[in-house]
């Protein structure tokens, strides 16, 4: 197989070194940029964050998040990590309510009290339902988490494997080409390093078939065009 | 004893500590008599591949300033290994700490230098957020107590032999309102005797802190991390029994499965 290209969106803020270097572990050529034109070339997407919600919203606000749609509009997949999986949904209820990409149906809110917060560890997610990104997972597998908030009211046939901290929340949800993970795959050991490897792949089957002009991607523009 | 239905999954914590100077993992006694043991990345690898959930380095390097080439290691590690890394040692300042994170490490260990300047804590957690700042503790039971007020233990440094003043659980409170996100706690008379963890240390620790506190300092068998686990903590560290091969990362999970959740990874050790 051809390396993938994959581009890391940086919206300038967290140390996003890490994630880099678990895609090029895998065999692929990353290029990192908060760039309109890069970002709408981009066959593979991947936006990550840590920190706040509310700093790499306003830096994707306008041309970059219109680039980001047009890329996935064109075949592009996009999978967001952490912050950037919280900003694709509708809204974030951190330090008042942002809107948020709206590319996921769901609000980001809180996790409950009663457990230790912020949410640090390796938690057990369940498989809830096939995905190309949920390949070989298990109802076993455990990922390594560090936030806060969590989404909730997230259509249940979009989430993909579920997590317990306080309240049930979806920690893989994935929607057409659009994908994203609540917790760290570049630091979630062997099963963090199989769901970006799946993204990659998956990434890669879906740009060949959007080069090759084959329509009939599962949810691909459809999903986006029902989108908010 | 875990209830049936658990508020969380989150498991408790395995973790190798590795001591490191100058790019090379180094055993000694109080830092002095050093040999080599190998390559850090190597040994941070087959504990990743074992199952350990996190790896602490320690670096004890003595230099007064930090060239960009002696992060070379962190590099070399953070290219392949790809679990929580937590980096102790030589961080004084915000510019310190940048380094390190850019070179690869997940987590900042604060020790002397919090102790010498607390407000450090603070400028880690405001720019780089508290999940990777970790404030580590060494402290040694204090033997003056009055009859009746139970154990109290001082915070101190260089490895023991440099008293503060601090009380360790006040200290921790402390550091933890100026923005420590974790507690790595050692018991300075425990530490190298195998002869278990400082169990009341870790008990009036745990219930106080609100952050995850790593127990640390005399792990010599495995009833001895289950008994640190008991008492709150939410991870164990332990050096000797690893390096020294007296039991793997997957043997020690094995053994505290079932009784504490645990990260068990299917095909562990390739």
């Amino acid at each position: 197989m051809t390396a993938t290209e994959a581009t890391v969106i940086d919206a300038g803020v967290g140390n996003i070194g890490n994630l880099v270097r678990a895609l090029r572990h895998l065999g692929a050529e990353v290029e990192i940029t908060c760039d309109p034109a890069t970002i709408r070339a981009s066959r593979c997407l991947v936006l990550p964050g840590v920190g706040a919600f509310r700093p790499p919203r306003e830096v994707l606000r306008g041309a970059p998040e219109e680039a980001m749609r047009s890329a996935v509009d064109a075949g592009a997949t996009l999978l967001g990590i952490c912050i950037g999986y919280q900003l694709l949904f509708d809204s974030s209820e951190e330090f008042g309510t942002t809107d948020g990409l709206g590319l996921l149906g769901g609000r980001v809110t809180e996790l409950p009290g009663g457990v230790p917060l912020p949410h640090i560890g390796w938690n057990r997610v369940f498989a809830v339902r096939d995905h190309p990104l949920m390949t070989g997972a298990t109802n076993d597998d455990h990922y390594y988490f560090v936030h806060s908030f969590a989404p909730e009211d997230v259509p249940e046939e979009w989430v993909l494997g579920r997590c317990r901290h306080g309240r049930s929340f979806p920690a893989i949800t994935g929607r057409g080409r659009i994908a994203g993970t609540q917790f760290h795959p570049e630091k979630s050991g062997a099963a963090g390093l199989r769901l970006l490897s799946n993204y990659l792949a998956w990434a890669g089957d879906l740009a060949a078939e959007a080069d090759g002009g084959a329509s009939g991607v599962d949810g691909g523009n459809s999903a986006i065009a029902a989108g908010h | 004893m875990r209830a049936t239905i658990e508020p969380t999954g989150l498991t408790r914590r395995i973790i190798p500590c590795l001591d490191v100077a100058a790019g090379r993992v180094v055993k000694g006694v109080q830092f002095k008599n050093l040999t080599d043991q190998g390559d850090p990345t190597e040994a941070a690898a087959r504990y990743a591949a074992e199952g350990a959930d996190e790896i602490v380095f320690l670096d004890i390097t003595a230099a007064p300033e930090r060239r960009d080439t002696d992060l070379d290691w962190v590099r070399r590690t953070a290219e392949q290994v790809f679990i929580p890394l937590s980096v102790g040692g030589g961080v004084r300042s915000v510019e310190d700490g940048r380094k390190l994170l850019l070179a690869g490490a997940d987590k900042l260990g604060i020790n002397t230098a919090a102790v010498a300047e607390p407000e450090l804590l603070t400028r880690l957690a405001e720019r780089f957020g508290s999940q990777c700042v970790v404030l580590s503790v060494d402290a040694k039971r204090r033997d003056d107590a009055a009859a009746g007020t139970g154990p109290s233990w001082e915070v101190v440094t260089h490895g023991g032999r440099t008293p503060t003043g601090l009380d360790a659980l006040e200290w921790i409170e402390e550091g933890i309102e100026r923005g420590a996100g974790e507690i790595l706690l050692t018991s300075i008379d425990s530490d190298g005797t195998k002869e278990g963890y400082d169990l009341e240390l870790l008990r009036r620790a745990s219930a106080l802190s609100p952050v995850p506190v790593i127990a640390s300092g005399g792990a010599g068998t495995l009833e001895h991390l289950a008994d640190a686990l008991e008492t709150g903590a939410a991870a164990v560290l332990a050096a000797s029994i690893f390096h020294q091969e007296t039991y793997s990362v997957g043997a020690v999970k094995e053994y505290l499965d079932h009784r504490y959740p645990m990260r068990i990874q299917t095909g562990a050790s390739r």
